[in-house]
């Protein structure tokens, strides 16, 4: 048990560029090193992990700490995943509050806030080319992305409408392969 | 009461964030900027760049983060401020503790079922439409400034987006290495 959460809290320390970026660093430990799962449950539970909503990194350890241990298992690895996280945004947010209006650390931001935008507009086009968006689908993004910036429409409205699309659509015109 | 707030906030983006960290930025951007108005879309952007360069998934580092400085803004100490960080990342989890677990003990054969496999399958181009988003409602005049207000300001920040997109997306560079770049870029030119 306690190697549960030493193995997850790892995991969540020492990963930077967040919850895919830790995949395989999460294959070596689970896999390779504690032979937990075997190489083919890993895929499948990382392919479910990814389709659910939530955080994947944190829906993954609660997979892996349900199927050793069930609901204790679940519950430690989750918070092995989420503690490091926790301590040290709140050490930096703390920290952070004290220096916000320093004018060397506003002009520093002032340069990192345009660079933050530009590092989430490269997933987008990622994920894009990923989820196999063509130009008979491109619609369904575009005007998503539309709805909620100039409209003010919410995600999560989003969301439901494009899980209640997806259904009619396998359902009535055409299955899923 | 924030507390509250922050609880069912977090626990709807943890229920309805699909697609990852990335995906739920618009989500949590529109809940803790738009619609609570708990902090500045500067100030949103800053909590995600800090999420970024830290250890750990994007997801729960700004909901630990979104829910420090909401209560933090509203003028509550910080043992408050602490509480509310608590309260945001459980509550954020919370929906994937509870889901992964119906899965794995109920649902787990039924996730390969036709009906499921298209529910996912409309999903994945809505989330695309849903990074989108978090990249357009993050364009503003608090992170680009205007060429009205300060010119010399706007067109950095736009070569700077440039710049980041190009070396992210062409080069490959490490994001966190081009964090450090554009911090020590704002800071030459935009002290």
């Amino acid at each position: 048990m306690f190697k549960l959460f030493s193995t997850f809290f790892k995991i969540g320390m020492f990963t930077l560029g967040g919850g895919y970026a830790m995949i395989p660093i999460i294959e070596a430990e689970v896999v390779d090193k504690h032979k937990w799962v075997t190489k083919e449950e890993f895929l499948d539970l990382i392919a479910i992990a990814q389709s659910c909503p939530g955080v994947f990194a944190a829906n993954i350890s609660i997979f892996i700490g349900y199927r050793l241990k069930k609901i204790p298992g679940a519950i430690i690895t989750c918070l092995g995943t989420c503690l490091p996280s926790f301590l040290i945004i709140l050490l930096i947010a703390m920290f952070f509050h004290r220096f916000q209006d320093n004018p060397v650390v506003a002009s520093i931001f002032r340069g990192i806030r345009p660079a933050v935008v530009a590092l989430i507009a490269v997933p987008t086009f990622n994920l894009a080319k990923s989820a196999g968006i063509t130009w008979a689908t491109c619609w369904i993004p575009i005007g998503g992305a539309l709805a909620i910036w100039l409209m003010g429409v919410s995600p999560i409205l989003i969301i439901l409408l494009a899980a209640i699309g997806g259904y009619i659509y396998g359902a009535l015109i055409k299955p899923t392969e | 009461m924030i507390f509250l707030q922050l609880f069912i906030t977090f626990f709807q983006i943890g229920l309805f964030g699909f697609g990852g960290g990335y995906g739920m930025l618009s989500l949590i951007q529109g809940e803790v900027v738009h619609h609570w108005g708990w902090m500045s879309t500067a100030e949103f952007t800053d909590i995600v760049a800090v999420s970024q360069m830290t250890p750990g998934p994007i997801g729960i580092n700004s909901a630990t983060y979104c829910g420090y400085t909401a209560v933090h803004n509203a003028g509550m100490g910080e043992t408050a401020a602490l509480l509310g960080s608590c309260v945001s990342t459980f509550a954020l989890v919370l929906p994937s503790l509870i889901l992964m677990i119906l899965i794995s003990k109920l649902f787990i054969k039924y996730m390969k079922h036709p009906t499921v496999q298209s529910v996912f399958a409309g999903l994945r181009p809505a989330v695309v439409g849903l990074l989108a988003a978090a990249t357009l409602l993050l364009c503003t005049k608090e992170n680009f400034s205007t060429p009205k207000e300060d010119a010399w300001q706007f067109w950095i920040s736009v070569f700077l987006f440039i710049a980041t997109f190009v070396g992210t997306k062409v080069f490959k560079i490490n994001p966190i290495k081009l964090i450090l770049m554009a911090g020590f870029a704002g800071l030459l030119l935009l002290y």
